[in-house]
């Protein structure tokens, strides 16, 4: 489909268990944190099973830990949430055709498995690894959001380990592939400086959802060079 | 309380991923349309990747994970498997923080 594609660095399940092992640790320090803010494992369990979006839980749990309420937990929890829409849409194709199965895959439509499919060469080894990188990812998170529940305090700051820089160096490893799309470059740069420009006075989600404006010049560069 | 805001935001999350997919359908989408949808993950991924290394709240800060994410970037480049990269990151970070 698209031959400006290279090769995908590693093949799917190498690739999906490798995120899902990265998600399970930081789900760890999640349940940790859940538990700490004051929801029950119980809670904890059943947020990261229905809800399944690490940064929109991490949010919420974090202004309950700030003294905030529930209610005012949903909004940046809401906000973070948004993207997945954008990337719902961008995977439309790739998703399964019957509605049963689609609904059931949507579930599964976040920043890891939305960067996997993409670095995918094809619409087949997109759709594979797709659903490899979703199951994973689900089983390993709340695999790590038990344990973390269960541990409590038991476990250090995850910071010390280096945990929260795990995920920007996985976002890059999946982007990279991508960037040899026509006008994705210009899109990425874009993004950048919006997010840069947004972060100190916009709340929490809204700069990368502003982000997404860094398609229009990506279009339109990607435009200019087929002329 | 809890509970209710908890299912709440299950389903309000469940809505936004399958907005797009359940909408659409199986309908096909007009290349245009596919090669506009083709991108939408690029200038997600670039601003989740600022705002997971530079970001602190409101405010914009340059710590371990800066050079984490070089040395990932480093790693990306010269192709080394997935898991390497994070890994190194993740180590990266931790050894800066432990002599910092």
């Amino acid at each position: 489909m698209d031959a400006a594609i290279a090769k995908p660095p590693r093949s799917a399940v190498t690739g999906a268990v490798g995120i899902g092992v990265a998600v399970g640790v930081y789900g760890i320090s999640f349940g940790v944190l859940a538990v700490a803010s004051g929801l029950s494992p119980a809670q904890a369990c059943v947020m990261s099973m229905l809800v399944f979006t690490g940064a929109s839980q991490f949010a919420f749990v974090g202004v309950l830990a700030g003294g905030g309420g529930a209610l005012a937990a949903m909004g940046p929890a809401v906000m973070l949430a948004v993207r997945n829409a954008a990337y719902g849409l961008s995977l439309t194709s790739i998703l399964p055709a019957r509605l049963r199965d689609r609904a059931l895959a949507a579930h599964l439509v976040i920043d890891e498995t939305t960067a996997m499919a993409r670095a995918q060469a094809d619409p087949g080894a997109a759709r594979r690894a797709f659903l490899a990188t979703g199951m994973s990812v689900w089983v390993f998170w709340n695999a790590g959001t038990l344990a973390g529940a269960l541990l409590g305090g038991g476990i250090g700051d995850p910071k010390t380990l280096g945990l929260d820089a795990m995920f920007p160096a996985a976002f890059l490893a999946l982007l990279a592939p991508q960037l040899r799309r026509p006008g994705a470059p210009v899109a990425a740069v874009t993004a950048v400086i919006i997010a840069l420009a947004l972060v100190p006075i916009a709340p929490a989600g809204v700069p990368i959802i502003a982000a997404l404006a860094g398609v229009v010049p990506g279009v339109l560069t990607a435009k200019g060079v087929r002329g | 309380m809890t509970w209710t805001a908890l299912l709440a935001l299950s389903a309000v999350s469940y809505a936004l991923k399958a907005s797009g997919p359940v909408l659409a359908g199986g309908r096909r989408l007009g290349p245009q349309v596919r090669q506009t949808l083709d991108l939408v993950a690029v200038p997600l991924l670039a601003a989740l990747i600022l705002v997971q290394t530079v970001g602190d709240g409101h405010r914009l800060v340059l710590d371990a994970r800066g050079p984490a994410l070089a040395v990932a970037a480093i790693l990306v480049w010269r192709r080394a498997p997935f898991l390497v990269v994070v890994l190194a990151a993740a180590g990266t970070a931790a050894l800066l923080r432990a002599v910092a």
